[in-house]
């Protein structure tokens, strides 16, 4: 046993964050360890990384008892940690931010240069030295984590969660490099809720539950909905739509929208022009001045009661899109409609008081105020709209705003102490629940749902689907961009590919297949997908976009 | 909801008095490493505060410190850095002087008329920072600081006596001003005289208040500081709040000079007071750029300023009354120390709490319905 983990047991003032949990892991195995949000798999994984001490429990590692004061000693025993969200120098290089604390391993020249593309080429991660940070996309970032946790000398690596960012081309390849590295020997804590994966990935599978192990499987054993069942205790929900609710009236109607890249922050991976070729396979190679087009001639039209799934390898355009859509960004040409009225000049607090709401991508930066109370948090993007304001919006209805927050967090279930915590204290899910319910509330006639049950738990994922499907009932146009091809498939009525700024292909939810959409979002296919046979018709991705029908037939 | 509450005081008060005792103490050692009492100098200063010419000092001084504080606070509310609220108090002050010696119209629009030249100038001077901010993207930080530099040429310029400026003795004044701009005061005797402008700098106080937590606009205004990004996507445009701020920010910080301008001095001379402006950003870091805490801190920073000169003349050892300013630059660096750090304590505390409170509620819950299923 290269981890082994028994009786850990920690109290938070009031809480038992973990409780008995057992988890041992072999040398040379990859071990899951899946469970709900919440359910405590990050206290254990910090535990384990010395970032917090268990109050009951040991830790042995190598059959060696240890305890950790802080990371470093879990370093020094071999432990390292990739975490979610990368923690990564933009303006470095590789090569400067693998030795970034680590300059006494190898110095910081050549030595740690050799270094790196030894390991690199040692368990196939493809990683350049010398590439900028910046120009590197999220499979490269996330194989520079791995690196530099490698770099360290770790024989243990934990990854949490680090699929969630991943396409489905980009998993398996993740999923290789883990391969490689059991190989060598190395034992590899992957953390997932993606049950799938997991059964593909895994040598053993540990499921936890309200801070306690509920059971190990063995892949071969078991199937995703066993496991799904022993995690939340009970039904799995899908996110299929019944019956189609698809009307004629044109909702949102946009035309020849196109954006060209402006200062090239908000760019990540598809700015990668010219004399800086983007390092690593994933990355895409955008065709030299193409690339100045975030979005390049993108024409769709969405009706009442449609949803309009969007899919795609990220930072291909769908940021974009959505900030044309909210008006964060203005349209170079093109025209937005929203029920027949020209809006592609409206700023953006116009088109959200005239119902265009807004799920963003990334809740913390662009939908909570993280240090204000829920209540308020309630009022943000709808401060001039009652019942947050009065007197022709000019003043705060700070009653009003707060017995209707109140209303929010008993119809969507969020789940919290009272409506005067911060939203930083509540949990993703909870969050996210918070932010449909806000926008829910105003009625919108146009929703743009980006990601929106990323990072949720399973409960909250049906109760986010349920009121989109809800509200598609009544009437609501939906645009839906999510890294889930699942929930994409089951949630939409109409589906499209963008690829490199472009809608590229259009499929049928009913039919098609994640596989055959996740080809197409690598732009291999192209035009309108068919199932079972991939239809190539690759030579003219401009042209079927433009010939792909405006509307779907339904 | 009451636990909450209590909580909220807890963290608000924590950072301050962590700071002040952080700084106390410093101080203390400082007066140890000279040889000197660590704690005489302590009981000087508030022997002090006991005399009511001393008193009368203090809140004058208070209210200047107030005004130019809120000033600075408007800013930081929206994470702008207004640093130069110094030179557009100073300039709006000489600008107010000069009309108020050419200008004369009955007080009860002499006043008023006053006031608007100093926030006009004061907000015109903050303006070129924002606009050049807003347009081209320098940073205010660096702007403000030019600007103080270029008000101080542009004083030095417009107080020569070709210009508007009028030699007196081997001062340089621009006029005494028309009596009916004088700021009635209230005579507190021997004491001395509270200024009149006191009361419209507490007024400044309630109305920061009313507009920074009761309008659309303040709420945009400090979604915009919390969140850049959220703002944006909530409908906030975020240029024009920028330069709405520094507008805002540049006006209060135009009223800062007139308490002394319009109820002492009447003129604006080479020994109008400078500086304000930085202390006032001490102040509105230690208040929080909470209304009530920046009086708070105002008083505390008017009470150093106006006890330590005492110092200078005590018997039988005579301390520097440079103490007081050391104490201040500690306090300032224990603020921004202790508030970040009990503002990831209280964040993590609260994280806690709710989860704590949230997994009883779910064991509850659960128990309750196993009972049901049996």
């Amino acid at each position: 046993m290269s981890v082994e983990l028994a009786g850990i047991t920690k109290r938070f003032p009031g809480v038992v964050a973990n409780h008995d949990i057992h988890l041992s892991v072999g040398k040379g195995t990859v071990h899951a360890l899946v469970g709900e949000n919440g359910a405590g798999k990050s206290t254990l994984m910090k535990i384990l990384y010395g970032m917090q001490k268990p109050d009951e429990g040991t830790i042995a590692v190598d059959g060696e008892q240890v305890t950790f004061a802080s990371p470093a000693d879990a370093i020094a025993r071999g432990i390292g940690m990739v975490h979610q969200h990368f923690m990564l120098a933009d303006y470095l290089t590789v090569l400067e931010n693998v030795v970034l604390g680590s300059e006494k391993l190898y110095g910081i020249g050549n030595g740690a240069r050799e270094k790196i593309k030894e390991i690199s080429a040692r368990y196939g991660l493809g990683v350049r030295p010398d590439a900028l940070v910046e120009d590197l996309g999220v499979a490269d970032r996330q194989r520079v984590e791995i690196l530099k946790v490698l770099y360290r000398g770790a024989r243990i690596l934990i990854l949490d969660e680090p699929t969630a960012v991943l396409v489905p081309q980009e998993v398996d390849a993740l999923f290789d490099n883990l391969r490689e590295l059991k190989a060598e020997g190395l034992s590899v804590i992957f953390i997932s809720h993606k049950l799938g994966e997991v059964l593909s990935v895994a040598d053993e599978i540990t499921v936890i539950r309200r801070g306690t192990t509920v059971g190990t499987a063995v892949p071969a054993e078991t199937t995703s909905r066993q496991l799904a069942e022993m995690m939340v205790g009970s039904e799995l929900p899908t996110p299929e739509t019944a019956e189609s609710t698809v009307t004629d009236k044109p909702v949102i109607q946009v035309e020849g929208l196109t954006v060209y890249a402006a200062g090239g922050a908000s760019l990540g991976e598809t700015g990668t022009v010219g004399d800086t070729p983007a390092a690593g396979s994933l990355a895409l190679d955008a065709a030299g001045g193409d690339a100045k087009r975030v979005l390049d001639d993108v024409t769709f039209t969405i009706h009442a009661g449609e949803v309009m799934g969007i899919a795609g390898v990220e930072g291909n355009g769908q940021t974009e899109l959505v900030d044309a859509l909210i008006g964060l960004k203005n349209a170079d040409s093109g025209a937005i409609r929203f029920i027949g009225e020209e809006i592609t000049s409206w700023p953006t607090r116009r088109r959200r008081e005239q119902g265009v709401g807004y799920i963003p991508e990334d809740r913390h930066r662009h939908g909570l105020l993280l240090e204000a109370p829920l209540w308020e948090n309630r009022i943000l993007g709808h401060v001039t709209e009652k019942p947050n304001s009065k007197g022709k919006g000019r003043w705060l209805d700070i009653k009003g705003a707060q017995a209707d927050t109140r209303r929010i967090v008993e119809e969507y279930d969020v789940r919290t102490p009272g409506i005067d915590v911060t939203a930083a204290s509540l949990s993703g899910g909870n969050q996210q629940k918070l932010i449909v319910g806000r926008e829910m509330s105003h009625k919108p006639r146009f929703l743009i749902a980006a990601h929106p049950t990323r990072g949720v738990d399973v409960g909250a994922q049906a109760a986010i689907w349920d009121q989109i499907r809800e509200a598609r009932r009544e009437g609501l146009a939906v645009l839906l961009i999510s890294a889930d091809l699942d929930e994409l498939i089951g949630l939409s009525d109409t589906l499209r590919v963008i690829y490199n700024g472009r809608l590229v292909a259009d499929a049928d939810p009913a039919t098609i297949t994640p596989e055959e959409l996740g080809s197409a979002m690598t732009g291999a296919a192209s035009g309108h997908l068919e199932h079972v046979e991939h239809e190539e018709q690759s030579s003219q991705v401009a042209e079927a976009a433009e010939a792909a029908p405006e509307d779907e037939a339904r | 909801m009451k636990k909450f509450d209590k909580e909220r005081v807890l963290l608000a008060v924590a950072g301050p008095v962590i700071a002040l005792v952080a700084a106390v103490v410093l101080t203390s050692f400082v007066l140890l490493a000279s040889g000197k009492s660590p704690i005489e100098p302590y009981t000087l200063m508030f022997e002090q505060a006991g005399f009511a010419d001393v008193q009368v000092l203090i809140i004058n001084q208070a209210g200047v410190y107030y005004l130019a504080a809120l000033a600075v606070a408007v800013g930081f509310r929206m994470n702008l850095f207004n640093i130069g609220v110094d030179g557009q108090y100073r300039l709006a002050a000489m600008m107010t002087a000069v009309v108020g010696a050419h200008v004369s119209l009955p007080a009860a629009l002499q006043i008023p008329f006053l006031m608007l030249i100093a926030v006009l100038t004061g907000a015109f001077w903050a303006g070129i920072a924002g606009v050049l901010k807003v347009t081209r993207g320098v940073s205010e930080v660096v702007a403000t600081i030019m600007l103080n530099a270029i008000a101080t040429s542009l004083i030095g310029y417009l107080t020569l006596t070709e210009v508007w400026g009028q030699p007196l003795g081997n001062n340089q004044t621009t006029g005494v001003m028309k009596e009916s701009g004088w700021f009635p005061g209230f005579d507190m005797g021997d004491a001395g005289e509270i200024y009149g402008f006191t009361l419209i700098a507490v007024l400044a106080g309630i109305l920061y208040w009313l507009v920074l937590n009761r309008t659309r606009f303040g709420f945009d205004l400090r979604a915009t500081g919390a969140s850049e990004t959220a703002a944006a996507a909530s409908g906030v445009d975020a240029k024009r709040m920028v330069l709405t701020a520094m507008l805002i920010s540049g006006g209060m910080a135009g009223l800062a000079g007139l308490p002394i301008l319009l109820g002492d001095a009447h003129t604006y001379s080479l020994s109008f007071p400078t500086g304000l402006g930085f202390t006032g950003i001490t102040i509105a870091l230690l208040g929080r750029n909470n209304p009530v805490g920046i009086a708070f801190a105002a008083l505390l920073v008017a009470f150093l300023d106006k006890a330590s000169p005492a110092l200078d003349y005590a018997t039988p050892v005579a301390y520097d009354k440079e103490i007081a300013v050391i104490m201040q630059g500690l306090i300032v660096i224990a603020v921004v120390v202790s508030y970040e750090a009990v503002r990831v304590w209280g964040l993590r505390r609260q994280q806690r709490r709710v989860g704590a409170e949230l997994a009883a509620a779910a064991a509850n819950d659960n128990s309750k319905k196993e009972v049901a299923a049996r």
